[in-house]
């Protein structure tokens, strides 16, 4: 009964990509996210990026017009997603996917873009894996090993001998652990310890107190944005880490949405990653503008980045094929463009963007906000963690 | 030896968080016999509103925690007027149904205005200074905890053991058909107890922020954590809320000391022997 759905599903998503390609004036792009409940901001800074490259581009390209269908699927939940892609296949007719701030959700549309060959640019989702289970799958945003690795040289080049890694215990947690331990390793250092906190952990000061007397002069870190960063971030001020001079390097720990909320007590925080939205080039101070100006209050971050940049990327690829998926994807392989991040260049193996990781320390603007200002940067890195 | 000391300090100040968050809970529960899920809800409405004042009005933090108190109880008044009152009589799952209800619409209020983020509390510099005692150095914020929750604890045995209020108060918990036909004034025995319930939470939300931070989702996320602490502990028992949440605060911070990868399996064991040895609790008796 199910079986005979799907192909019924399948046959009529195939009808109307026959159907749309003979009329070609409006492609949509569907895109999939969370825009409720706890995770809503992906699904936020999402859209309001998306409005952004609209305003500055248009919606027309190369004769198309582009219309963007969202749908919710309210958090990591891959039920959801897959009907939510089916229904944007079938019903809406999209060409493209997008969208995919969690790793579940994407891999759960894998076997729908085989089946109907529609392209997916992920703008969020950061498990290398992901874009073995389909080659229609696109990445924008970055991989765990991807910051990790640059992370770890750096901190081995720049006067870390012993280490130890405390990372928040599930996979993209156990994924930076992996590739910044083995990094630095390689590069002469010592892991002391490698420690994982239980995703449920409010008090962290216990972590800290033994990372304290474990005679380490560095603790890498990655935790989910959110109240599991607040707290860490105070426990490590507040148990006198710092004071210490038990340096702190971590990742996404200071996201732009949050960083005002973690206060004075952030500042002098080293992360290595691959957007800040202080970043000093033209094209950046124009995105950051026309945001606050279509969205005031609103904050770039890694998700704004990624939905930027994915969105320039189906542009291109309507451009040179229309609504022809798998044209679209050979000619996205191998694309290079300047982002405001910085230059990107979408990788033919991979199929995830390579980019500069910058290495960013938390401080205090002109106007008292706190911001991730760039101080060195590892150019060009790709995907490292993708074995074929 | 210090890690000892070390766990005992950082034990009792989540502890102390707890037992503020839960205690009006685990009193209201028992009392009223209501399952109330919306009790964190009070303590985010606390912590928000004082984040507000605190970072938009540029209220100083003591006048803002006092008004912030004042109006979650207010709040509670009227909500205990006007919705809770239907909802004693309403069979655990209807009570569950419309207090979780209840959670739903404080979470979407906050996050209408305030968005889903951290809500940053504007606390007092000297909150975040490190006191040095000997062996380690300590938190300002956790000593503060610490002792509040000691007048807290005073506070309420006064209430209970030593005034009018609290014989009516226990005359009630232990049976109330009887309290009311004695005389006692039993609609507003409940209204007080709930109002002095959410007054608590606030307080607790607002004081533990800089460990359990304030946002939107805070009523759901600590949820489980403050149902655990009040079956541990026993309904409607001051003693036994304290005792489960300083021993639930000193048993999760030991077993994140000595283990850990295990610490969260260890803490949840435990209370799952503890609850098949005592189904009522440390200090609850049989219903």
């Amino acid at each position: 009964m199910k079986l005979s759905k799907l192909t019924l599903c399948l046959m009529a998503s195939a009808f109307s990509i026959t159907g749309a390609a003979a009329r070609a004036d409006t492609i949509k792009v569907g895109v999939i996210a969370t825009f409720s409940g706890p995770n809503a901001i992906w699904g936020k800074q999402f859209r309001e990026a998306i409005d952004v490259y609209v305003a500055q581009h248009g919606d027309e390209v190369a004769g198309h017009k582009v219309e963007f269908v969202y749908k919710d699927v309210g958090g990591p939940n891959a039920d959801a997603s897959k009907a939510a892609a089916q229904e944007l296949l079938v019903r809406e007719g999209v060409k493209y996917l997008a969208g995919f701030d969690f790793t579940p959700n994407a891999v759960a549309v894998a076997p729908l873009t085989k089946q109907a060959k529609v392209p997916a640019v992920i703008f969020n989702a950061a498990t290398s894996s992901i874009n073995k289970q389909s080659e229609f799958f696109l990445r924008t945003s970055f991989t765990l090993t991807q910051i990790a690795q640059p992370a770890a040289e750096w901190a081995a080049k720049n006067g870390s001998k012993k280490v130890v890694s405390a990372v928040s215990d599930y996979n993209p947690g156990i994924d930076a652990e992996t590739a910044f331990s083995a990094s630095f390793e390689r590069n002469g250092g010592t892991v002391l310890e490698k420690i994982r906190m239980p995703l449920q952990t409010n008090d962290f000061a216990p972590f800290l107190q033994r990372i304290k007397s474990s005679g380490a002069d560095t603790v890498f870190t990655f935790l989910p944005v959110g109240p599991a960063t607040f707290a860490f971030t105070k426990a490590y001020n507040e148990n006198g880490l710092r004071a210490a001079g038990i340096s702190f390097l971590g990742g996404g720990e200071t996201d732009e949405t949050t960083l005002n909320a973690l206060g004075d007590q952030a500042i002098g925080l080293v992360t290595a990653y691959h957007y800040s939205d202080v970043h000093d080039s033209p094209l950046n101070h124009s995105f950051v503008k026309k945001l606050q100006e279509l969205h005031p209050g609103s904050r770039a971050n890694m998700a704004s980045i990624g939905a930027y940049d994915g969105v320039e990327l189906i542009y291109r690829m309507i451009k040179a094929a229309g609504s022809d998926g798998a044209k679209a994807i050979e000619a996205a392989k191998g694309m290079e463009w300047e982002s405001p991040r910085g230059p990107v260049k979408m990788d033919p193996v991979t199929r995830t963007v390579v980019q500069n990781v910058y290495l960013r320390r938390v401080e205090k603007d002109a106007d008292g906000k706190l911001v991730n200002r760039e101080f060195a940067t590892v150019p060009n890195v790709p995907d490292l963690g993708f074995n074929p | 030896m210090s890690l000892i000391l070390s766990i005992v300090v950082d034990g009792v100040a989540y502890g102390m968080i707890l037992f503020m968050i839960s205690v009006g809970l685990s009193i209201t529960m028992g009392l009223m016999r209501i399952i109330n899920l919306a009790h964190g809800g009070f303590a985010l409405l606390g912590g928000a509103a004082v984040h507000l004042l605190t970072t938009h009005l540029d209220v100083a933090f003591i006048p803002a925690l006092l008004a912030a108190v004042l109006a979650v109880v207010l709040l509670s008044v009227l909500l205990e007027r006007l919705l809770y009152r239907h909802i004693y009589g309403f069979n655990e799952l209807g009570q569950v149904l419309a207090t979780i209800g209840i959670v739903f619409i404080m979470i979407a209020t906050v996050n209408l205005f305030l968005g889903s983020t951290i809500l940053p509390l504007g606390v007092p510099a000297s909150f975040t200074t490190s006191i040095d005692l000997g062996f380690r150095t300590l938190p300002f914020h956790r000593l503060v905890v610490i002792i509040s929750g000691l007048f807290v604890l005073a506070g309420l045995w006064l209430l209970m053991e030593k005034t009018k209020f609290g014989i009516y108060l226990r005359a009630a918990v232990d049976n109330r058909v009887a309290a009311a036909s004695l005389g006692i004034n039993t609609p507003v025995v409940y209204l007080v107890t709930f109002a002095i319930g959410a007054g608590l939470a606030a307080v607790g939300g607002i004081l533990g922020a800089e460990l359990l931070p304030i946002e939107a989702y805070y009523p759901l996320r600590y949820m489980v954590l403050f149902l655990i602490v009040v079956s541990v502990g026993g309904l409607g028992s001051v003693s036994g809320s304290f005792v489960a949440s300083i021993g639930l605060g000193i048993l999760d911070t030991a077993g994140r000391y000595l283990l850990p990868g295990l610490g969260t399996i260890f803490f949840f064991v435990a209370i799952a022997v503890l609850l098949a040895l005592r189904p009522n609790g440390l200090m609850g008796r049989a219903q």
